[in-house]
């Protein structure tokens, strides 16, 4: 018997490695290995035709931290983020509430707040192109019914990253709404009811009640909406790559304008490692807090 | 007073989801008019379909459209293979450094393949996969998402019918196909339907990795076809935009109840 279960653990062994093998070959060579190659092209000079590439520890680090465009770029992402983040999910949570609520033409509504989400993001910003062009855009032609000057959106260094956060709030509110929606579903019709018997107004009943049961799915979406503000950045390069001056510029972007404009891969691999790291905590928070404190559901 | 909320609320939700799709109701509007017509807001003006023709005589788009349709189509097949093996693994056969190698495909989850573009730019050159499909598609097969939705999915499905399909004489990969793999067909839709819309509209990899009208795939097409530098105005531009959208679009407004249901169970898990 003992031999026969000897056996099994063996063929099971053998056959857990064989299946799993494909998936770790991919993995490996597109993930772990790109991942510490990274790490280490850090730490290295960027070669010339006259002085080849040199271990130089820190130094790509200490050129970074010099550098004002990152800094500019930084402080760019992390005001990109301080404003998608919590627009997002606020206005997704009003269309959820509306879209879950007895309203008239409800079809139309979910439809009309899903369907940025099934765009390209290089599709949206060609769409916005058509309203921030100064002149001719619709947000121009608006403007001067009111007798408003032309504002060219994104030429300017004030409105160029408002232009892009809008687009990227534009694009991830309706996607965030359906987990909310799905969420808003689960919420016992009898809570209501004793809600109404109580006499509790629609905004108590709201605050007390259904804020605290979609806490989990909020902070759900509030970890997607923060990868989504290191990730989307393709409307970047068809609304204004990046400029003016620095205005719009995106650490992402940046990281791409590093090693395939500027060919100074060193830096560029200096900058992923310090993104990798702060998606490394955020995962590590959402992994021993987040989700601890989301079970009471 | 009931009623009167109950109107705010229609109104307030039907105001936003006007504005949410004006951006694409505009584009459609640019793209049906001339352009002197699209940018003076002429109402009453003549439809067209020039813009559609010019648009469509201004790129290959043909060649675009059938590079993002076998792009997509490579990473699904790629993706269904890496993941049914390795999720079933995972799920119901013990081996030791299992837990181990799940905790390592779990970080994968957080390095998004977006942030190692420069060193996976490296590796694609040196397999001899620049500017191919296969190139674009390869970093994207052994999905650590997908994994975890099969592992989810095969964990969910009964023992019992293992164990009698064992008794009938299975092996243990004829169980898997003819067991596990039936019954784990809804995840298999949505995970097709959020991995299709997804690389439908990549852009950064592929703008990357190809190079050639041969292999480009639409959304790198359509950037290239609106850069300024091509001077194409704002009419043309709509109608490229729409085109390219069109056939994801019209999916999802036929299949809006699969899709929404898609993103819901490949988010949740």
């Amino acid at each position: 018997m003992s031999a026969h279960a000897n056996l099994e653990r063996r063929r099971q062994a053998i056959y857990g490695w064989l299946l799993l093998s494909p998936a770790a070959v991919l993995l490996t060579v597109f993930a772990f290995y790109p991942s510490i190659a990274t790490l280490w092209s850090s730490t290295f000079s960027r070669g010339t035709r006259r002085k080849p590439t040199e271990f130089v520890g820190s130094e790509n680090y200490m050129d970074l931290f010099a550098d004002p465009i990152f800094w500019q770029v930084v402080k760019n992402n992390l005001f990109y983020a301080g404003i998608t983040i919590p627009v997002s999910i606020f206005i997704a949570l009003a269309m959820a509430l509306w879209a879950n609520s007895k309203i008239s033409a409800r079809g139309f509504v979910r439809t009309a707040y899903f369907t940025p989400t099934v765009l390209p993001m290089i599709a949206a910003a060609n769409l916005w192109l058509f309203f921030y062009t100064p002149g001719l855009g619709v947000l121009d032609q608006i403007g001067s019914m009111f007798g408003l000057p032309s504002v060219n959106w994104l030429g300017q260094p004030e409105t160029a990253l408002w232009a892009i956060i809008i687009v990227t709030i534009w694009k991830e509110a309706g996607f965030f709404m359906i987990f909310y929606l799905a969420a808003l579903q689960t919420i016992p019709e009898d809570l209501k009811e004793a809600a109404d018997i109580e006499g509790t107004s629609r905004w108590t009943y709201t605050r007390r009640i259904v804020l605290p049961l979609l806490m989990p799915t909020t902070l759900f979406i509030a970890v997607n909406a923060m990868i989504n503000s290191v990730k989307l950045i393709d409307h970047l390069f068809i609304l204004t790559k990046g400029g003016p001056s620095d205005a719009s510029k995106l650490i992402l972007y940046y990281i791409w304008e590093m090693a395939f404009a500027f060919f100074d891969a060193p830096h560029a691999a200096a900058m992923t490692i310090l993104v990798i790291a702060v998606l490394g905590i955020v995962a590590a928070v959402q992994f021993f807090y987040l989700d601890k404190r989301t079970h009471y559901q | 007073m009931k009623s009167l909320t109950k109107f705010m609320d229609s109104f307030g939700a039907i105001l936003l989801a006007i504005i949410w799709i004006a951006p694409l109701l505009f584009a459609f509007w640019a793209a049906t008019h001339s352009t002197s017509d699209a940018v003076n807001l002429n109402l009453f003006s003549p439809w067209t379909l020039d813009n559609f023709r010019v648009a469509w005589d201004g790129a290959p788009w043909l060649k675009y459209f059938i590079n993002t349709f076998l792009l997509v189509t490579v990473i699904l097949i790629g993706q269904f293979v890496l993941t049914t093996l390795a999720g079933f693994a995972f799920a119901q056969l013990q081996f030791p450094g299992k837990d181990f190698v799940f905790i390592l495909v779990l970080m994968q989850l957080f390095i998004l393949p977006e942030v190692l573009i420069v060193e996976n730019y490296a590796m694609v050159s040196r397999l001899g996969l620049f500017d191919t499909i296969l190139g674009v598609g390869m970093p994207y097969m052994a999905s650590a998402f997908g994994i975890f939705l099969m592992r989810q999915a095969f964990k969910g499905v009964p023992i019992e019918l293992h164990e009698a399909a064992r008794i009938e004489g299975c092996g243990l990969l004829g169980i898997l196909w003819r067991v596990y793999v039936p019954l784990a067909k809804p995840t298999y839709l949505a995970y097709a339907l959020v991995s299709v819309s997804t690389h439908w509209n990549n852009f950064l990899w592929p703008l990357i990795v190809t190079n050639s009208p041969e292999t480009r795939p639409l959304t790198v097409g359509l950037s290239i076809f609106g850069a300024p530098e091509n001077g194409v105005d704002i009419s043309i531009i709509s109608a490229a935009t729409l085109m390219s959208v069109a056939p994801l679009l019209i999916a999802f407004l036929i299949f809006q109840r699969q899709f929404v249901q898609a993103f819901l169970r490949a988010g949740i898990k």
